[in-house]
Formats: structure tokens, sequence, C-alpha cells
């Protein structure tokens, strides 16, 4: 892999040691180049990046409320389009909760548009930053502090929502999904959704040491036992052929993803076999 | 003084900010051992190994990614 001899996001930012939103959007800065206008909603990457008047970033950054970031990219595109700019790459990153709740909408309008610009969803599957709040991205059974586990709730209670492939119906020439423990297959993701004429969306799994409870070295393991498990599987859909890029040789039991995070740590084998399930019907039906 | 539209005109200029002040264990690399497999510099949220793999004390964190996830056991974690 390339190494470049300045990351276009700086160090100094207040992600918390072993933070994986740093290394998902360093890795991605750095793939794209200097000739790149980011936008962030509102989360864990906007609050650690900028406290004004500090930033991180290298690049020219633009950060806007959680709902609207699809619909600020859409206009930063069309803005530098009618310049005759054309070179430039348009990213804009949201946390879960800004991709698959709240920016939703705006999002799916820039998607139908067709605007020639990329998305990338960093998904640590819930609101971190305001205290870990359960997100349409947090996956069944996980403890957040909107989901707790205790006597009267196991965790979450539903399973997590399928966003790429809601992006994926929107017809879009790129979708693809990622994780931080792959960087090679994540960093040509990002070259190629931005080689796309058109509108590209990665969701890209990236594991949260605070969120999730694990020692901060584990960030880039636990990303790992996620795609090893099925749990998490990186594919792409290209110009609508999808095609699954990294098989794990043996899937491993989602047990061993599980018991190695707090929030995970309170499920009976009754909870984990229902998790079981949904992973080996998810991977079936996508050919895994 | 806030600027109008809170617009910051020092690109990357966290850099004031000295997060090395956070670290209670300290990522020490053997270069003997080093295999040059880049590991430590892809997975550091903190930027902070360069391409001699020269460790920057002023960010790093000592979170241990790099420790982790080096494949020749090159970097130790040590308490400050």
């Amino acid at each position: 892999m390339d190494i470049p001899d300045k990351d276009l996001l700086a160090p100094g930012h207040r992600g918390c040691a072993g933070c994986g939103a740093s290394i998902a959007v360093k890795l991605a800065l750095n793939t794209l180049g200097k000739n790149t206008v980011a936008i962030s909603a509102t989360g864990c990457l906007e609050v650690m990046t900028t406290p004004y008047p500090e930033t991180s970033w290298e690049v020219p950054f633009i950060h806007v409320a959680f709902e609207n970031s699809g619909a600020v990219a859409s206009g930063v595109e069309s803005a530098l389009r009618i310049q005759g700019k054309d070179d430039v790459n348009v990213v804009a990153f949201g946390g879960d909760g800004g991709t698959v709740d709240i920016g939703l909408q705006s999002l799916s309008g820039a998607m139908e548009r067709g605007h020639n610009m990329l998305y990338i969803c960093y998904d640590n599957e819930a609101y971190m930053n305001t205290g870990i709040q359960r997100s349409g991205a947090t996956p069944y059974g996980a403890s957040t502090t909107t989901s707790p586990k205790g006597t009267a709730s196991f965790g979450e209670d539903k399973p997590k929502k399928n966003m790429p492939m809601i992006m994926a119906a929107h017809g879009i020439p790129y979708v693809a999904t990622a994780s931080i423990a792959y960087p090679e297959d994540y960093v040509k993701k990002v070259k190629k959704a931005a080689e796309t004429k058109g509108p590209a969306y990665i969701h890209l799994q990236q594991p949260c040491t605070t969120g999730w409870g694990f020692p901060s070295e584990k960030t880039i393991e636990m990303g790992r036992l996620a795609v090893e498990t099925g749990s998490w599987i990186l594919y792409e859909i290209d110009q609508g052929n999808f095609e699954i890029t990294y098989r794990p040789e043996e899937r491993r039991p989602v047990k061993d993803y599980l018991s190695t995070q707090k929030r995970f740590r309170h499920l009976n084998e009754e909870h984990i076999e229902k998790i079981q399930k949904y992973v080996d019907a998810e991977c079936k039906e996508l050919g895994l | 003084m806030v600027s109008i539209g809170c617009v910051i005109k020092t690109p990357g200029n966290s850099k004031n900010n000295k997060t090395g002040s956070w670290r209670t264990f300290k990522p020490i690399l053997d270069k003997e051992k080093c295999i040059d497999c880049d590991n430590c510099i892809i997975f550091c949220p903190d930027s902070s190994v360069n391409k001699q793999h020269d460790i920057d004390y002023d960010y790093c964190k000592g979170c241990g990614i790099c420790a982790n996830e080096c494949p020749s056991d090159a970097i130790k974690m040590v308490k400050e």
C-alpha cells in the first residue's frame, strides 16, 4: 500500500486512544488526495477533529448538521461542476446515526439526483459521541444506554438496518461495504468510488473501543473478527454487478466475535444461537 | 473572537494539541525485528509513525494498536 509523506488528517485530534474513525478517514483522504472537499455530518468525527479554533483537516472541510450532509455535498458538487471544476473529489462522511437514521432522507435525495460524489458511512453501530445510544445500525443483542441489558431487556431487540442494500436499491453505480481491518480492500474501493461517474456509497464497519467495550489495542482485531465470523461481509456492487471481495477461509463461530465485547457479554446461549442463525442466513443470501 | 461562519483558516492546526500527554503505555520499536510491513503506519489512529517507522511521542496516545498488529512482535508497550 502507498504510504504518503504526510497524512491529510493531522494528529492532535481528540479521538479516543485506539479510535477507528480516524483510521477510516485518514486512509480515505490519503487515497483521494489533496484535491478533495470533505463534508461531515455531526458525530464523533466532527467533534473530535474540529474543536474550534482547531482542525485536523488538511483539505477543505465543512461541518453540517446531522440531517443534511447529503444535501450539502450535493450543493458543493453542483457548485464545482458549474464552475467547470470537474476534477475535485467530493466526499461526505457520516456516522451510522447521521446516515441510517437522521441523514437518510437527504442522502437518499442526493443519490437519486445522481450527484458525482462519494458518501462514506463510518459505522460504529451506535451514537457513540453522545453516550452510546442505539441507532438503526445497532446489531441485535447489543447493550447500549438506550437498549440496556438488565432484567427487563436483553439489549437491542431489532436486527441491524441493511443500509448498503438500501443504497443499492437507489440504482447508483457503486455501492460497497468495507472494514478498517482490511485497508487494502477499503482503499481499492475508495479509489473505484472516486473514479465512478455519479454517486458512490461505501459502508465501512469501524469498531469502537469505548462503545463496544474492548481494549484500545484491539480495534483492528475486532474488525477482523467481524469479517472472519461473517458478521460483517465485504462486497461491492459495481454497475449492478455484485461481488464478494473477501472470503474467510473458514467462517468462525459468531461467539468468538461476541464474547470479546462488553456490549454482547450478557447474551445467553439462546441469544447467541439466534445471532448465529441470523448471520448464517445473511451469508447464505449473499453467497459467502 | 469567533470568525464569521466559524471558519478555521489554518489547516491541520490541531497539531497544537500534543495528545502524547494522554499516554500510559509507550510503544518501543525494535528496528532489528521490523520487517517493513507498515502495519503500524497504516493502522495508527494518530498518524504517529512516519515512513522510517519513527514513533512521534508528541501525539501517540499509547493505544497499542501498532504493537497488537505487528506480525514480527517488534513493538513492545512499556509503562511510562
